[in-house]
């Protein structure tokens, strides 16, 4: 046995690893993922509902009421995020792994963005069309979503670490997280506003796609620390 | 000196010093807002463009200034707690949660009533502070809203402590997005914060420096109750209590 | 009467002191209480593993 060929994990290894686990696990049960979907475009069809399917209101609210629906949406699904892995002991595995934590955390932060944020990214056109967004609007929207749900996901893994297995965590999940998400909120919605109305856009896309960084540099961090926290 | 230091972060020395200083507190806290109240109440001169409703200003800036001096201790000495292991830290961001909530609420709630004259209406989504500061409100309410979800004091006083220094991050930044996205649908909804007469200053630095020292000694009394009751297992509270009243 | 009514604006301003009085009572009612509270069941539970 030649110990020097053998398999020497680099520091990303556990990154794919994890993130490829719950990707594996997401594609067993889609209902995982699709649940979010649905949530998304079923808050989309409330508004018309409940406001009136006016043209003018429908197109001025259109990324709104988007972004909205991403937003909770996002949320529904950051639950799940933890709570598998803490049930059946794989967090504790985690936790003891000589893996760095901060690394583990954002594999599975990076699997539910794939399964959750990104999805949500390729169907918004379909409901922008019935916000009769234009569709040179689209792909800002589509961008916006994108940087929106990076950030969204790794903020919310920082709220999901705090409150795995705790009594009614999801309500309290979510009074965590939303003011963490309303700057991504304002960001993405008006963003998309501005390019909806000619204006100049480009402001709020750097300020995403700030936030997105500066979220995947530090919330790893926070969640791991949260994470070891909540388990000890 | 650093005994000092090292002797305050002892439970126990604490609590006894903080009883000794909190009147020294209360008492010119009530006297500096005593005359502030009544200097921008009676004799500070008229603002020009606001008449007399200006005189708000004397409450709702103390208030949103401890809203967020209170969310500053709160986050910092749980930092403290979290990085350097000392419990009474954490009494104190504890104690400080609540205490930040109410003056965040009187904030919001002073700014609504100033803004039915000013503006017409009682509530202004487009005006950045207003909305920071009820975002501000909600960051309170989880934190005590994680704190009483987690049963085991220790652990909830790191998950809080985590959650206070990644809300200070936050609270810069809703700050400025807000404004940003005012700056996009109206004006300056502010008041424009002109210089001010000698006059119009002066009781609002009394007001400013007389709210903090009340605060202050709010908050020893909260973070001394709740030392209390985190040591209340301990030989030198039971010594404490069942000894000729050393309260 | 003009301090009171200060011209128009007595409503807006007074309630804004009153309530400032209010939250500031009340947040000292409120640790007082709990102070007092946490005091009482220490001296309950001393009491008790003195009794037995």
């Amino acid at each position: 046995m030649n110990e020097t060929t053998a398999f020497q994990p680099g520091i990303l290894s556990g990154l794919w690893a994890t993130a490829r686990r719950d990707l594996l696990l997401a594609w067993k049960r889609p209902g995982d993922v699709l649940n979010p979907l649905f949530f998304f475009a079923m808050v989309c069809t409330l508004f018309p509902l409940a406001v009136g399917p006016s043209a003018e209101q429908l197109e001025f609210s259109g990324p709104g009421v988007l972004w909205v629906a991403a937003l909770l949406a996002t949320l529904l699904s950051l639950n799940s995020l933890f709570l598998g892995d803490f049930e059946d002991g794989s967090l504790d595995q985690l936790l003891v792994s000589p893996q760095p934590l901060p690394v583990l955390a954002l594999g599975k932060t990076l699997a539910h963005w794939l399964t959750s944020g990104l999805p949500l990214v390729f169907v918004s056109p379909l409901l922008a069309i019935t916000y009769r967004m234009p569709w040179s609007v689209v792909p800002v929207m589509m961008l916006t979503l994108t940087l929106g749900t990076i950030s969204l996901s790794l903020l919310g893994s920082i709220g999901a670490a705090l409150t795995v297995g705790l009594h009614r965590g999801t309500a309290l999940l979510s009074l965590l997280i939303l003011p963490l998400a309303m700057p991504v909120l304002l960001l993405g919605a008006n963003t998309v506003s501005l390019a909806a109305g000619n204006d100049i856009y480009s402001t709020g896309v750097w300020a995403l796609g700030a936030y997105a960084v500066a979220s995947l540099s530090l919330a790893p961090y926070a969640t791991a620390a949260a994470l070891r926290i909540s388990n000890e | 000196m650093w005994k000092f230091f090292h002797q305050l972060a002892s439970p126990p020395h604490f609590y006894r010093l903080a009883a000794v200083f909190s009147p020294w507190l209360a008492a010119p806290g009530i006297a500096l807002i005593a005359y502030g109240a009544y200097a921008g109440l009676f004799l500070a001169p008229m603002d020009y463009q606001q008449k007399d409703a200006f005189r708000i200003i004397y409450v709702h800036v103390p208030a949103a200034y401890l809203s967020l001096m209170a969310y500053m201790i709160l986050a910092v000495s749980g930092g403290i707690g979290l990085i350097w292991r000392i419990k009474l830290a954490h009494a104190v961001a504890a104690a400080a949660a609540p205490l930040g909530a109410a003056f965040t609420f009187l904030a919001l709630m002073t700014g609504s009533i100033w803004g039915r004259p000013m503006w017409g209406t009682w509530w202004e989504w487009g005006d950045p502070r207003m909305t920071s500061e009820l975002i501000l409100l909600f960051l309170y309410f989880g934190y005590m809203a994680l704190r009483s979800a987690i049963d085991d004091t220790a652990k909830a006083d790191k998950a809080s402590a985590v959650l206070a220094l990644v809300g200070v991050v936050n609270v810069v930044i809703v700050h400025f997005s807000v404004e940003w996205w005012s700056s996009l649908h109206q004006g300056q909804t502010v008041f424009k914060k002109g210089t001010m007469d000698a006059d119009m200053r002066i009781p609002l630095f009394a007001m400013l420096i007389g709210f903090t020292l009340l605060f202050g000694s709010l908050l020893l009394r909260r973070v001394r109750t709740e030392v209390l009751f985190r040591e209340r297992r301990t030989r030198w509270v039971r010594e404490m209590i069942v000894s000729p009243e050393g309260n | 009467m003009d301090a009171f009514a200060m011209n128009g604006y007595g409503a807006y301003v007074w309630s804004c002191y009153g309530l400032a009085l209010v939250v500031v009572l009340f947040v000292d009612w409120r640790a007082r209480l709990r102070q007092k509270r946490v005091y009482r069941d220490i001296e309950v539970r001393i009491k008790a593993l003195e009794d037995h």
